[in-house]
């Protein structure tokens, strides 16, 4: 009985210390709301103090914030999110079609595709940046309309690896009668195959919209940056001309950035950390 | 399997429905771009569209510049204390919050969080607050280059502590739970238990964990990039420079797009180099971890 209540005081002295460091932890965001609320000048000399009295601005950073750095944040949060949700759209559709189709043809060339995809995943991107920049180029893939057929090419490895190992586990049974009751490869994948990869689907969405929103080189050397710039592209354009730069509306316009993540994030918390694992095992 | 042989042949003829898309899209994204900075790896250019073969030349000058040689022993030092700090604590928090205490769920959330912020924003927010701290003292991140190397390793910290400890849980819930049952019935003690049963059967969690810290260790961009851009910089006495927190990635981001643009030849070597380490890392630590797997 004794042993159990020490064990208890053990356990609540844990989540004391997890609960202290979890507000440590939530302190860099909670710095940028402080600050997105304090005049310019003070963010440097005061960044840890209350945005109170003379250093209060009120919502003025966020007005600010959103013509900030000659280009309105509002295009570059649509860029980015046009850019996202059309690149993992395309990369779930079209890979989770190919790894059935590698698995279940099984043919010499869906061999050497799979393990070109295999390959691709260990390739790190300043190997192909230079070139890849130019050939989409050449091919207008530098618009936010078209950029994500560049994203389904240089992000197919992983999603081909993670739906063809889920693929493999189904049976083939469950086609064959499909087939017998008259559908053929079409119906057969959107109708029956397409339904039973929605749980690997969700983990390779998660894992490719937590890719592209975030990814800075990619589109940076991608796009027309006068005319396209995605969310992260923005931000580093600020941070340029760091010091001549109003930190305060920057604040501001971070903070804008990651309310939107911060909402996914609560909302689809399940399915996240169940793609990260899912992603990870199979990596 | 007449049906199934049946149904292989009807699918072969909906080859450009199913694959071809991904395919193109393969060969646009990754085929070409990767053959095509293979080669001119080995050739002097300025543009794609203008080469000369010069062979090994690019190969034999990014070996001799200091600035690369640099990047490589401080990626390789940033990568190694990365590695070990962020599984160590990662591993720890995923062990507390597996042992059924209370408020896990929403540590784990609080944890996990800072992934969702992309990394070019991380080092804006991080390097207000160490602006912030070192201002006081006369000094800041990007004139720093100690500070530089700590502040980048606790931004990593921050940032992947939550992501490794998701995949540390996943292994650790999978543990059976009969053999901790069998360990605490044997008079095992919890350490025992710990080293003896429980990191045996999470090895292969440890070794993705290992994988993934340490190839993203080498292959760090956006942060490195935003929090000090390589700065502070030494400029030697013959006119070269160093940038003394820049890393591989970088370094070779630089070397394309700086302004010497006739040294791209050597920028792509430095890319062939730098894909061969990443690529050599991560197969070498794959076969080295696991053979240490239990067998199941």
């Amino acid at each position: 009985m004794n042993n159990l209540s020490s064990a208890k005081k053990i356990k609540t002295a844990v989540s004391i210390f997890f609960a202290v460091l979890c507000v440590i932890y939530v302190i860099p965001v909670f710095m940028v709301v402080l600050n997105s609320f304090k005049i310019n000048t003070f963010v440097k000399t005061d960044t840890f103090a209350w945005p109170g009295g003379e250093m209060f601005a009120g919502w003025d950073n966020f007005i600010k914030g959103m013509t900030f750095g000659n280009y309105p944040f509002i295009k570059s949060a649509l860029y980015s999110l046009v850019i996202t949700l059309l690149s993992t759209f395309l990369i779930i559709m079209c890979t989770s079609m190919a790894a059935w189709y590698i698995n279940r043809v099984n043919s010499l060339f869906c061999k050497i595709v799979y393990f070109a995809c295999v390959f691709s995943m260990v390739v790190p991107f300043q190997m192909v940046m230079f070139t890849l920049s130019k050939t989409a180029d050449v091919l207008k893939l530098n618009t936010p309309w078209t950029i994500p057929i560049v994203y389904l090419g240089f992000g197919a490895g992983l999603a081909v690896f993670m739906f063809t190992g889920f693929v493999k586990s189904i049976p083939l049974e469950i086609e064959e009668a499909a087939n017998i009751d008259g559908c053929g490869p079409v119906r057969t994948f959107f109708l029956v195959v397409l339904p039973m990869l929605k749980p690997t689907m969700i983990s390779v969405a998660i894992l490719e919209i937590m890719w592209v929103w975030n990814d800075y080189l990619l589109p940076y050397l991608v796009l027309d940056i006068n005319e396209y710039r995605t969310i992260p592209i923005h931000v580093q354009y600020l941070k340029g001309s760091y010091g001549t730069v109003d930190l305060g509306a920057t604040m501001a316009l971070i903070l804008m950035s990651i309310i939107p993540v911060i909402v996914f994030y609560l909302t689809c918390q399940k399915h996240i950390i169940k793609g990260v694992a899912a992603g990870a095992v199979k990596g | 399997m007449i049906n199934s042989t049946m149904m292989r042949r009807s699918l072969r003829r909906w080859f450009a429905l199913f694959l071809l898309p991904m395919v193109a899209a393969f060969c646009i994204g990754f085929v070409w771009p990767f053959l095509h900075g293979l080669f001119l790896s080995f050739c002097k250019f300025k543009t794609t569209s203008k080469w000369t073969w010069v062979g090994i030349d690019n190969y034999v000058k990014a070996f001799a510049d200091e600035s690369f040689r640099y990047s490589f022993t401080y990626t390789a030092v940033f990568a190694i204390v990365s590695l070990v700090l962020i599984n160590v604590l990662a591993f720890a928090v995923a062990y507390a919050l597996t042992q059924k205490i209370r408020g896990a769920n929403l540590f784990r959330t609080v944890f996990f969080m800072p992934n969702l912020i992309g990394g070019i924003v991380l080092g804006y927010i991080w390097s207000m607050i160490f602006d912030g701290f070192l201002g006081r003292y006369g000094t800041s991140i990007i004139t720093d280059s100690t500070w530089g190397f700590w502040g980048l390793i606790i931004l990593m910290c921050w940032q992947q502590i939550g992501y490794m400890m998701i995949i540390y849980i996943a292994g650790l819930q999978a543990v059976p739970e009969d053999m901790l049952e069998a360990a605490r019935i044997d008079g095992a003690t919890p350490w025992q238990t710990l080293w003896k049963v429980t990191i045996p059967n999470v090895m292969p969690s440890i070794t993705i964990c290992m994988f993934l810290t340490l190839t993203n260790g080498f292959k760090l961009f956006d942060q490195n990039l935003a929090l000090t851009g390589g700065l502070p910089y030494i400029i030697n006495p013959d006119g070269t420079s160093v940038h003394t927190t820049e890393m591989l990635a970088l370094n070779i981001y630089n070397t394309f797009y700086g302004q010497n643009s006739s040294a791209r030849g050597v920028a792509q070597a430095k890319a062939v180099l730098f894909f061969i380490l990443v690529a050599g890392i991560g197969l070498a630590q794959l076969t080295a971890t696991r053979k240490k797997e239990v067998q199941q």
